[in-house]
């Protein structure tokens, strides 16, 4: 087979201040034939996106390509001068980034955007790029191909400014193109779409790509060949089947496993059935905006919330972005009076706000967030920042509270050595530890975990799982664990709470979301999830269900997920609003289906992919 | 989610198990020190030369600053290194005795009128909107008056004092200061350890000035830096008109005014003072910047 990328031997070097230099990325080799999609996997640190960058013959600052050689056609990367660069650039290489919100310029219409790389590099005319954008927008699934290139990016959804990001590095038909971590800020349900047109068009169109990635279940359905990589060094370099049918590197053994967390009952918690109430929610409503006419807000967050936890349980809440999950934890926390419903902690009501709350009652509901570098105050030693609780909560003479420090630092796996540290001098998942002793040193019943483990790395998050879920055995700890990935929701909850666009839709336990019937969100929630083998993707029917014929009255509390719904029925989801009910496995739903109904639609393998007319 | 390489940052080390991969510590990092820039110690050491001037320039004057004697308007001699002013006086005792007014003043004003606006802006950030948007636009309406000629307003009013110059410099910039802290501390209040620090029950005073101000703080440096050198300059124009420090005492820039008749001639006694307001705004200057660069590396 013809070899299109070859990297030989490359070295890729970070400056310090002082002028040393540190190898961040060490004789890395690797080929990669035409039509090949070649995945670069790693954890944050692994030198994957700095790899990547060095085929399109970029440094970011402070970094310098220091050795080998890079081929990409007949082109020699790295011996080009400025000119021979931008050539190369988005003409012959072409880069598919994380954040395609950041990457689009917010002031210019897509298309203009989308065309441009084709103009500067003069391979189309304006006329040819404009009619070859379109063909791409067919072939991307974009709905209204024609019209949607004189869009503003902020007019498109998350997904599909993905997927137009896709048609900018593909207008001038690249040699190679760099996907970095190109589905990585995307909701899983939204996910699974751009990787199916990605790897249609990546498969119609044989093109050559790189795709830069943490996540093994991703890259095992869009990529032939898996690169391993830690430290700037490469592990291992396999067919995907192989590499996931027998890893040989323990490395890759400790991220196949951490891909796939043990079930609840594995880890040996106690399910608590009949505990007193930490934490009681009943008919809460909360948003933002000017107070209306009825008294609620304008813009409502979570409408009808009803749960209850009970001491030493752990209640999950998930959805995806924008369903409320953080206003919930703010909720509870006093950040955010809720303008109905009310909050109770053990039985006693809790004011609204922050304001009227008791020392005890702030003691005793703790609240861990998912961004540790910002959830820590960077001007304040690790040990000061663990002594204020401690000073703020409990009576502790000086010398008790820093033995405290010492044996919450213990407690989290951390040495106590760390304790005179500044949070910036710490890796990811230290930090995530030092945030989650802070919350311990009040000694609460209750903790709020707001997506702790999202901003980690497979491994070290799934080893904050462990920590979580020790804690709870050892210290009686309930917890309201937030999280947008029902893996780890099941991994450490007894119950979990499904929440889409601030209602609940769902209520049931880690074994019972696992079988239909499920509410029709929760089974797109739980389909959506990519599995741990090649072929998946191939198999998930289409679910975009069409559009909603009337449109639905503005007013009354009609099912949130309607317009998404892929078995709605007109006529009724669209007048009336649903009733909960509670299905033959325990779970409580808000849907109009019954559970049978339900078993049925989800109990084949293919889901109707439209709308059910009553 | 930014998964970035940091330059200076030792590569991870290959975990035994998934447990022990973060605890493991760190390789320690030096604590990385700016090195200073040529330019920074030249600001440096100008700084330090006229803060050593403020606070002892009296005793190493080698004559009475009002002293009169000698030629009038002399150039640079033995006796009178940087010359005479025009009655005579020594030109070197008098910018010796004049930089404790500048520096002084400047450096009281600079400190009360950041003082005061940092202590506001933060009462704003953390008050509700109730406190924040009359605060504001009374700013608002005092930053729209030019402070020169509000000091000369004042001046008018009230007469020169040392008192009354220090209170105009404070007025004239409390509210630049009020605007830098308040966005400064309401980026800050978003962020999740000032929340945390709410829902632990902490009262305002302990979130501002434990948790707010240590992360402002270099940025509110700088500023003082800034408004420093701006009221020097605000106080040598004042002098300059004559609505400044009043005689006997004079400051550098009432030095400048009091010698103007001998511009044409070049004479240092119109010079040097002119060549201290100078050096002491370009040190300040390039001392700020070295803050910056400090902030910028430390990103």
């Amino acid at each position: 087979m013809e070899l299109l990328v070859e990297v030989k031997d490359l070295r890729v070097v970070a400056q310090s201040q002082d002028g040393s230099e540190t190898p961040i990325v060490k004789d890395v080799s690797f080929n990669l034939a035409k039509g090949e999609v070649l995945a670069l996997i790693g954890e944050s640190g692994s030198g994957k996106t700095t790899i990547a960058l060095s085929l399109l013959g970029y440094a970011r600052e402070g970094c310098r390509l220091a050795g080998g050689s890079i081929r990409v056609g007949d082109t020699q990367v790295l011996e080009l001068d400025a000119g021979g660069l931008r050539r190369l650039r988005g003409r012959t290489v072409a880069y598919i980034a994380q954040s395609a919100a950041a990457a689009f310029n917010p002031s210019r219409r897509l298309l203009e955007q989308i065309i441009e790389s084709a103009l500067i590099h003069g391979v189309l005319t304006r006329r040819e790029a404009e009619a070859r954008a379109l063909q791409l927008f067919k072939e991307l699934a974009l709905p209204d191909p024609e019209q949607i290139g004189r869009r503003y990016p902020h007019q498109v959804s998350g997904g599909q400014l993905q997927r137009l990001m896709a048609a900018m590095a593909l207008i001038t038909d690249p040699t190679l193109v760099i996907l970095d971590e190109p589905t990585t800020a995307l909701d899983v349900t939204t996910q699974i779409e751009v990787l199916r047109v990605f790897k249609q068009v990546v498969r119609e169109r044989g093109v050559t790509a790189i795709y830069v990635s943490h996540d093994l279940a991703v890259v095992a359905q869009m990529a032939d060949r898996i690169l391993v990589l830690n430290g700037g060094e490469v592990y291992e370099n396999r067919r995907t089947e192989r590499l996931l049918a027998s890893a040989r590197h323990p490395y890759t053994r400790s991220l196949l496993a951490a891909a796939q967390p043990e079930p609840l009952a594995e880890r040996g918690l106690p399910t608590v059935e009949t505990a007193a109430p930490v934490l009681e929610v009943k008919d809460l409503l909360a948003g933002y905006g000017p107070i209306g006419a009825d008294g609620l807000p304008r813009y409502r967050v979570l409408e009808g919330i009803d749960l209850r936890i009970g001491a030493g349980q752990a209640l999950g809440v998930i959805g995806e972005s924008g369903s409320g999950k953080s206003t919930l934890a703010r909720v509870i926390a006093g950040l955010l009076p809720p303008a109905q419903g009310s909050v109770r902690l053990g039985g006693e009501l809790l004011p609204p706000g922050l304001d009227g709350r008791t020392r005890e009652q702030f003691r005793r509901v703790q609240l861990v967030y998912q961004n540790a570098d910002t959830a820590l105050n960077p001007a304040h030693s690790v040990e000061r920042i663990l002594m204020r609780p401690l000073e703020t909560y409990h009576a502790f003479d000086k010398a008790t509270r820093q033995r405290k420090v010492r044996e919450l630092l213990d407690r989290v796996q951390l040495p106590a050595s760390l304790a005179s540290r500044r949070p910036g001098e710490l890796s990811g998942g230290q930090k995530q530890r030092v945030n989650l002793a802070r919350a311990l040193a009040a000694e609460p019943e209750l903790i709020l975990c707001d997506e702790v483990t999202s901003a980690l790395d497979t491994v070290v998050g799934a080893a904050i799982l462990d920590l979580l879920a020790e804690l709870r055995r050892d210290l009686g700890l309930a917890y309201l664990f937030i999280s947008h990935d029902i893996s780890t929701v099941r991994s450490l909850c007894d119950e979990v709470l499904v929440l889409y666009a601030g209602q609940p839709v769902e209520l049931g336990t880690p074994a019972t979301l696992q079988h239909p019937p499920l509410h029709p969100y929760t089974e797109l929630l739980t389909a959506s999830v990519p599995a741990l083998r090649q072929g998946w993707l191939e198999e998930q029917p289409i679910r975009t269900p069409v559009p909603l014929v009337s449109s639905p009255p503005a007013s009354g509390r009609l099912c949130s997920f309607l317009q998404r719904c892929p078995v709605r029925l007109e006529g009724r989801c669209d007048r009336t609003p649903p009733r909960p009910q509670t299905l033959a496995g325990g779970n409580r739903i808000l849907c109009h289906h019954d559970g049978e109904t339900l078993q049925r639609l989800q109990g084949g393998t293919v889901l109707h992919s439209q709308g059910v007319r009553a | 989610m930014t998964r970035s390489v940091t330059p200076g940052r030792a590569a991870p080390v290959l975990p035994v198990d998934g447990k022990t991969l973060d605890t493991q510590l760190s390789p320690a990092r030096t604590r990385r020190r700016a090195r200073w820039s040529p330019t920074a110690i030249i600001g440096g050491l100008l700084v330090a030369f006229w803060l050593f001037i403020a606070l002892f320039g009296v005793w190493l004057a080698p004559y009475d600053p009002s002293a009169l004697g000698g030629a009038v308007l002399s150039g640079y001699s033995a006796a009178h290194p940087l010359g005479t002013d025009y009655l005579g006086r020594d030109v070197l005792s008098r910018i010796l005795d004049g930089a404790r007014f500048t520096v002084g003043l400047a450096l009281i004003a600079a400190v009360l009128a950041c003082a005061l606006g940092s202590g506001l802006g933060l009462l704003a950030a953390l008050s509700g909107r109730w406190v924040d948007e009359p605060l504001s636009r009374l700013i608002d309406a005092l930053i729209s008056m030019p402070s020169k000629i509000t000091a000369l307003v004042m001046v008018s009013a009230f007469g020169s004092s040392v008192p009354l110059l220090i209170v105009m410099a404070v007025v004239g910039y409390t509210p630049g200061c009020y605007r830098i802290a308040r966005s400064l501390a309401m980026n800050l209040t978003e962020l999740e350890y000032v929340q945390v620090a709410r829902t632990r029950g902490e009262g305002r005073l302990y979130i501002a000035v434990v948790e707010m101000l240590p992360n402002m703080r270099l940025p509110l440096l700088t500023d003082l830096g800034l408004r420093f050198v701006y009221i020097v300059l605000l106080l040598s124009g004042m002098s300059f008109l004559g609505l400044g420090v009043q005689p006997p005492n004079a400051d550098l820039g009432s030095l400048v005014r009091e010698n103007i008749g001998g511009l044409a001639d070049g004479a240092p006694a119109v010079l040097m003072p002119a060549l201290a307001i100078g050096t002491l705004t370009v040190g300040v200057n390039l001392l700020i910047d070295r803050f910056g660069a400090r902030r910028r590396g430390a990103r």
